[in-house]
């Protein structure tokens, strides 16, 4: 399929459901409901479950611009989750709920933060040793108390109930890692719209600021950062729907150091306006903070990263032929 | 924005070059200490570089008519990465297979192509290319050099800085105003040819601060031109500068500048066994980099291969590859320096030294960051 033919839909979509009023609606504590009801009535959440188990057999790289989407318009329940977890109950024979299902990295009797875990019924929690697909209820859910977080911090006090799918190689952060990297290139191509567009409007000193030279520098820096961030997301989902652990680490990595400079950015250039609740910008900036420490920072996939390039005596180009690029 | 710029990959026609190109390449570095192979662009052997172009690895984009494998870019790319992977001595053919073999083929007359292309494609015409101008760096529409039309040909007279590798070229591919003042920027410039061997050239090395003599100063007085010198239309130079850069700025030679002193760097950490989380983390980060920065650049040829001219794609992948090349030595230095009590040979040293040294050419050589940015910043509106 065309992949404008997909994403084309897909954003008309989000763009009624997710609307910044509708957003930040649901970050104040709105249902989600409705919102949830069509993103189950497009279809799309079974884009990954292969078409032998009634989804559209799509791959990895077929669905990220669908996850960039999310990020782009700030989609306050986790799709990229459900999708994913839609894909691994469905490998595992296992017939997926109707409700939002986040991904959870957890052990019994430890806190752990769960992105959307506020929006979610369901959570597939990866305990190390197995997969579980618990009811939010299940365990112990409470708000971060971070203004306007979607996320929860959730306890299990023992292994929950529920089926447990065989967990992919490396657990499910891999996964977890890529669909956030993917978000978080969607949410920097977003604010580096809104960014050169404030620049080309607010006049200081008789001129747009877009014309002084020094804020021009820093835009074209926050549009390398941008792309990069674009094509390292398109790396990590470049394989299978279980992407490798060099190719999730490049893309996690990439995005996450990316994103507090794309950020800061987008502040600097807004002035004060930018830091405003009622100004959008501010949606997109939180989530890239957020989803910079979700499911490991760069520090943590560079570790790993690190430890399996230092592991062979491959020159580095052919490492990353080999191994990110495979 | 930029959208353009998508993961793409080699096609395995053009990966299928690999071995061969690898096995040239391993010959002709196997005697070179570290630091000679850091040295890569600047690395000049003639030999090596006829090699090359007798194996078919030079003109690798361009017509077989005229001695080339009218492959595309992404052939070059493998090549390229070979090449500078292993740090091989590249700057003997390097600018006249980059920029001035498919500018001739793209501007040039049916005589021009059939005389200097099969040459370049063979390794045996070696071009510099002829833009700086003491007066004119970031500023290149102020060139003042002059090549005045006359009965037979051109009268040329003036100047050239930083020409890289002139010192062993055959040809420059001059970059001067042929008519009008300096006061008229664009118009009235045009790109010539110059046998570097005519009576009236004269060529200075420029020795550099780690001691290596690449650039140098070409004067020209009275030097007489054939007619045919002039590449192109008469005043249309800038219009071909331009695309010329495009080919210049958005290769993988833009990220791997420093690559030999990465990979000897991690081929210390392996031998000494240091595997602490901070160690780990540099080598990943390093890592990831190099991996979405080859992507990019990838990204980037895929644009050229369509037969684009990606000027704005190509400075946004030079001006991040080359933060990254500088940032490289630096952190290599904290870092084995901050382990005084584990010593690094003496090769890795010099290595890291030459690199750390010569880097700040890096986002000089083909433009400079803030004048890239600039263009980054006219792609996105802004000017
Ligand atoms: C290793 C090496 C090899 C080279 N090889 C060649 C070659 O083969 N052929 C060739 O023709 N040239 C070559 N050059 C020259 C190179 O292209 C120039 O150095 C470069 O274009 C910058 O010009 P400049 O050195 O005169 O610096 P300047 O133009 O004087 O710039 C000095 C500083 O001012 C900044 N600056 C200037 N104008 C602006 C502006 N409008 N806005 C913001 N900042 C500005 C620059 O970014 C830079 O930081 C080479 C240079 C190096 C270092």
């Amino acid at each position: 399929m065309d992949s404008n033919e997909l994403l084309e839909p897909f954003e008309r979509m989000l763009e009624t459901i997710s609307s910044p009023a509708q957003v930040r609606a649901v970050e104040q504590g709105a249902s989600a409901a409705s919102l949830w009801d069509e993103l189950v009535q497009s279809g799309f959440l079974d884009a990954l479950v292969p078409e032998s188990a009634g989804g559209a057999g799509l791959a990895l790289a077929d669905v990220e611009p669908l996850w960039r989407a999310l990020g782009r318009h700030a989609v306050p329940v986790p799709v990229a989750e459900t999708m994913a977890a839609r894909f691994l109950l469905a490998e595992a024979g296992v017939d997926a709920p109707q409700g939002p299902i986040a991904f959870a990295a957890a052990r019994p009797g430890q806190d752990a933060i769960v992105p959307f875990g506020l929006v979610a019924e369901h959570v597939l929690v990866d305990l190390g040793d197995g997969m579980v697909l618990a009811s939010v209820a299940s365990g112990q859910a409470e708000p971060t108390g971070v203004a306007g977080s979607l996320a929860a911090r959730m306890r299990w006090d023992r292994v929950p109930d529920g089926p447990g799918p065989p967990a992919p190689e490396h657990g499910l952060r891999p996964m977890a890692a890529v669909l956030r990297a993917a978000a978080m290139a969607g949410a920097a191509a977003r604010l580096l719209d809104m960014t050169t567009a404030y620049a080309n409007e607010r006049v200081q000193f008789g001129k747009p600021i877009g014309r002084q030279q020094a804020l021009q520098q820093n835009l074209a820096v926050m549009a390398e950062d941008t792309v990069a961030c674009r094509l390292a997301a398109q790396l990590g989902c470049a394989g299978g729907v279980v992407p490798t652990l060099a190719a999730a680490a490049t893309a996690k990595s990439v995005t996450s150091a990316s994103a507090a400079r794309i950020a800061a950015t987008a502040h600097a250039v807004h002035g004060a306006i930018g830091v405003s609740e009622e100004y959008d910008l501010q949606l997109y900036t939180r989530r890239l903070h957020e989803w910079r420490l979700a499911d490991g920072s760069e520090s943590y996939w560079n570790r790993l990263l690190g430890r399996a390039r230092l592991a062979s005596g491959d020159s580095s180009v052919d490492w990353v032929r080999a191994q990110v690029f495979a | 924005m930029f959208d353009t710029l998508a993961l793409a990959s080699l096609p395995p026609e053009d990966e299928a070059l690999r071995p061969a190109i690898r096995e040239l390449v391993a010959r002709a570095v196997a005697d070179m200490p570290v630091d000679r192979r850091a040295r890569s662009w600047q690395g000049f052997d003639a030999a090596f570089s006829r090699r090359l172009g007798q194996a078919g690895f030079l003109g690798l984009n361009l017509p077989k008519r005229y001695g080339g494998q009218e492959r595309g870019p992404f052939a070059r790319f493998v090549v390229v990465e070979e090449l500078l992977s292993a740090g091989a001595p590249v700057a003997g053919h390097w600018i006249a297979d980059r920029q001035s073999a498919p500018l001739i083929c793209n501007y040039g007359t049916e005589a021009q192509r059939a005389f200097y292309i099969p040459r370049i494609c063979k390794g045996e015409a070696l071009f510099c290319i002829g833009m700086s101008e003491p007066g004119s760096g970031s500023d290149l529409a102020s060139v003042r050099t002059r090549a005045e039309k006359t009965a037979t040909g051109w009268l040329l007279n003036g100047q050239k800085i930083w020409t890289t590798n002139s010192l062993h070229s055959d040809y420059m591919i001059a970059l001067l105003r042929t008519s009008g003042k300096p006061e008229d920027r664009h118009a009235g410039l045009s790109q010539l040819i110059v046998d570097l061997r005519l009576p009236g050239v004269t060529i200075r090395p420029i020795v550099d601060l780690t001691g290596d003599a690449h650039f140098a100063e070409v004067f020209f007085e009275n030097v007489e031109l054939a007619d045919d010198a002039l590449i192109g239309r008469e005043g249309e130079g800038w219009k071909q500068v331009t695309a010329e850069l495009a080919f210049e700025r958005s290769g993988p030679e833009r990220i791997y500048s420093s690559v030999v002193l990465l990979d000897a760097w991690v081929r210390h950490l392996r031998e000494t066994g240091r595997a602490d989380d901070a160690t780990l983390a540099m080598v990943g980060g390093f890592t990831a980099r190099l991996a979405t920065l080859r992507a990019m650049s990838i990204a980037c040829t895929a644009r050229l291969a369509l037969g684009e001219s990606p000027v704005v794609e190509a400075s946004l992948v030079k001006d991040l590859g080359t933060h990254f090349e500088q940032e490289l030595p630096v952190a290599i230095g904290d870092d084995l320096a901050g382990h005084p009590d584990e010593p690094a040979s003496t090769e890795l040293y010099r290595t890291l030294l030459y690199v750390t040294q010569v880097a700040p050419s890096f986002s000089l050589r083909g433009g400079t960051r803030e004048i890239l940015r600039g263009i980054i910043a006219r792609g996105l509106g802004l000017r």
